[in-house]
């Protein structure tokens, strides 16, 4: 791996060839949002939130390689609003309403709201009609929550080789499925390791019995 | 087979040909099927056996002749004279076909579409040289037209280094849409290090109104055989894939037809291993998608042929550097392998003389909507849009006038009428806020309303995004409720202002083309018509009568507060001064 110089807000940096434009980012203590991407599984690059200004182009520094004299704005005025707005949309998309949701105060979808500073939504909300799966005897699923970064999927392929989880239908009404999607509780395949529920950043996989500092009970 | 044995098939066919007393071709295409083309395929078959003429006229099924609004169509070919096109045939009429050209008392002259019609006149078929020509299955028809022959040249006279430069230098941009030079991508993939590699033919058309691809699959599919084996030979590639989308009406019974068609070349040499005797071998199979418009991005396109969920996913690497199971991946769109054997035969410097500067060749387009003459036109590069619609397409149906013309589809944008003497070309349809796109082109007419257009296509975007990046998947929704709400009164100027600033930023954060793309109906047509939109909003009337304006803006509070405490302020001090 060779050495590569890339300006970074103004300043000369260094990183190594082939690390990810978002990697050199943190490495060098700038905070980007980020929200599909988890450490130790793939990238997606769906949520957008990391978006960077690489040459005046924006571009997703999570599936980004860095190169050689890339210029990178990580938080012009332009980026900002639309962070914000990608957080808005997220928030319009379902039912978030944190105030009867298990995950209130823990919530990473609800803390990145805040930290960039979303306080209201300007969008249509729309209230999709969704239903909830709690058949598995510790877990429960709420599609109302959910925001499709699919961690869960790539946590259970990646990590714990299940492949219990992945998305049906296209577009606004993507869902996540257990197996052809079954009842989660009747899925043969998965192992109820509960990484799925670990990595959701927000109140779409929680335990079923939850006191809500995070310990779950088996019910 | 070596490349005498393929002559004398040409020669034998030609001769064949020659002998008969006329050929009648019969189209086969899907629009001319829809209006009723099988049943005066078998009156026509019907009424030549009745005749007794069975030995010396033959009666095949064709491709599309491109005048589709008015089929079926029916094309008499007798030698040493023009061909003979005939449009709005019925069994009745084709049956009268028959017996005028067999000499007998029959008055036809009504369906007979007169040789120097401005619709065939101003069109230039390159692509689309056989098209409706030769029998759509038959080898032999297309040997006969100098079929092969390109492969032959480029297998025993060129390098594939050669027929890479012979494709740049002709100037051939990528017909999908977003005009990539193909020579270049050519290279790119020859270059590329690597001892397996893949030529993929894009046949995804999914843009509403648009049906070029698959007619050139349908009534010439020897031409993207052909021109696929030449791309395996210059990218060093042995395997190729027709991808083709799956939700074509009739798909299957299409993918049939191309497989016996694919078939019929490995069996004379022409394919498969050992291709005209030397020592390349291509081999093509088809892949069929499950009908979603994204497939049609290059790299969700990839991952379906793959067996995988077609999503896209982020470039670089391009395919042409990571494609199908991560070997260097060749992938063109129908249209542009269309092109490629027109260059081989012709020359580089032909190809390169027709068109504008930047923008080398011909383009087939749909012509749809609201003009006289619809159908698959071909025309060079550069010809204006008035020439288009006001001459190939006859002007503008019942009398009425020219609005807009629709290019691109969903990724596309409106031309007004000020626009009408733009050139037809890659550049000036971009700096026009509209794209060229895979050739979609619908005319609109002053019963059109913009909100409402841009509002079909943004329903098209949010049907067809495929949910995996935020801004196209939530922000194509909210886009489409922000134009339900202009369309049917309810909108307020704030709410303008949002939707443009959405807009843009669904623009300049959607993964890929599809969601980059997909504001764009909405952004020209606020561009050109921006008045229209305002109209809707301000004065809560559409000025074209299509939309219901039934709905009342909702109370904006924030806006309302101030405004009465204004109001009730104002009404104290005229007392006081009472």
């Amino acid at each position: 791996m060779s050495v590569i110089t890339l300006t970074l807000n103004g300043e000369l940096i260094s990183g190594l060839s082939g690390q990810t434009l978002l990697d050199v980012i943190k490495e060098h203590g700038v905070e980007i949002p980020t929200l599909c991407h988890l450490d130790g599984i793939s990238e997606r690059g769906g949520c957008r939130l990391c978006m960077v200004e690489v040459n005046g182009r924006l571009t997703a520094s999570c599936v980004t390689k860095a190169s050689e004299g890339m210029h990178v704005n990580t938080h012009t005025e332009k980026l900002i609003k639309y962070r914000k707005m990608l957080m808005e949309l997220m928030f319009a998309e379902r039912n978030h309403i944190c105030a009867i949701c298990v995950m209130n105060g823990h919530c990473e979808l609800q803390a990145m709201a805040a930290h960039l500073g979303m306080d209201s939504v300007r969008y249509d909300y729309l209230n999709p009609d969704l239903p909830m799966d709690a058949s598995h005897k510790r877990y429960v699923l709420d599609h109302n929550r959910c925001i499709l970064c699919t961690r869960c999927v790539r946590v259970c392929n990646e990590v714990e080789g299940a492949h219990t989880w992945d998305v049906m239908g296209r577009g606004i009404v993507s869902q996540i499925v257990a197996d052809l999607n079954f009842a989660w509780g009747n899925s043969p395949s998965c192992t109820s390791c509960g990484k799925c529920v670990q990595v959701c950043p927000t109140g779409a996989l929680f335990e079923a019995r939850h006191d809500g500092r995070g310990n779950g009970k088996e019910a | 087979m070596n490349r005498n044995e393929l002559y004398e098939i040409g020669v034998r066919e030609r001769e064949r040909q020659g002998k008969l007393r006329f050929r009648i071709l019969s189209c086969a295409s899907t629009p001319c099927l829809s209006s009723g083309s099988r049943a005066v395929y078998q009156t026509l078959q019907d009424t030549v056996s009745q005749l007794g003429l069975d030995a010396e006229v033959e009666v095949v099924s064709s491709g599309c002749n491109g005048m589709c609004s008015r089929g079926p169509i029916v094309r008499v070919q007798v030698p040493d004279a023009p061909d003979a096109v005939y449009s709005f045939v019925t069994p009745q009429i084709a049956a009268e076909i028959v017996r005028h050209h067999a000499g007998e008392d029959a008055d036809i002259t009504h369906n007979l579409i007169p040789a120097d019609a401005p619709f065939f006149a101003k069109q230039q078929r390159v692509v689309l040289g056989n098209s409706g020509r030769i029998d759509q299955e038959r080898i032999e028809g297309y040997i006969a037209r100098g079929g092969y022959t390109a492969l032959a040249h480029v297998l025993r006279e060129m390098t594939p280094e050669a027929v890479c430069d012979a494709i740049t230098h002709s100037g051939l941009r990528g017909r999908g849409g977003a005009g990539y030079p193909t020579g270049l991508k050519w290279q790119l993939v020859r270059k590329a290090p690597s001892d397996k590699k893949f030529v993929v033919v894009n046949c995804d058309e999914g843009d509403p109104g648009a049906y070029m691809d698959r007619t050139l699959l349908e009534s010439d599919p020897h031409r993207l055989l052909e021109a696929m084996a030449i791309a395996g030979y210059a990218v060093g590639a042995d395997q190729g894939y027709i991808f083709v989308r799956g939700g074509y009406p009739g798909a299957e019974k299409r993918l049939h037809q191309l497989e016996r068609v694919i078939r019929s070349a490995e069996q004379h040499g022409l394919l498969g291993g050992r291709v005209l005797d030397s020592n390349f071998s291509f081999r093509i199979d088809i892949r069929l998608g499950a009908g979603a418009f994204v497939c049609g991005e290059e790299t969700a396109l990839m991952l379906s042929i793959m067996g995988k969920r077609a999503q896209p996913v982020p470039r670089p690497p391009y395919p042409a550097q990571r494609g199908l199971w991560g070997y260097p991946t060749l992938l063109n769109n129908v249209e542009t392998f269309g092109n490629i054997v027109p260059i081989i035969l012709n020359g580089a410097d032909w190809y390169a003389g027709i068109g504008t500067e930047k923008s080398k060749g011909t383009k087939v387009f749909a012509l749809a909507g609201k003009v006289n003459y619809g159908g698959l036109i071909e025309v060079p590069m550069g010809m204006t849009l008035r020439e288009i619609i006001f001459d190939i397409g006859g002007g503008i149906r019942d009398g009425r006038s020219f609005k807009a013309a629709q290019t691109g589809g969903p990724s596309g944008g409106c031309i007004p009428a000020k626009h009408l003497d733009s050139p037809v070309d890659y550049e000036s349809m971009k700096a026009l806020g509209s794209i060229m796109g895979s050739g979609g082109l619908i005319v609109l007419d002053d019963t059109s309303c913009m909100v409402d257009v841009a509002k079909f296509f943004m329903h098209f975007c949010v049907d067809e995004s495929c949910g995996k990046c935020v801004p196209c998947r939530v922000g194509t929704m909210e886009m489409y409720r922000q134009l339900e709400k202009i369309s049917n009164g309810s909108a307020t100027m704030k709410d303008l202002d949002i939707l443009e600033e959405l807009c843009e930023m669904v623009r300049e954060t959607s993964l890929c083309g599809l969601g980059q793309s997909a504001p764009n109906p909405v952004l020209s047509t606020l561009r050109h018509f921006r008045e229209e939109y305002e109209a809707h909003i301000k004065e809560r009337h559409c000025p074209a009568g299509t939309c219901h304006m039934n709905e009342v803006p909702v109370l904006d509070l924030v806006d309302e507060l101030p405004r009465r405490i204004q109001a009730k302020a104002a009404m104290l001090t005229e007392k006081e001064v009472a």
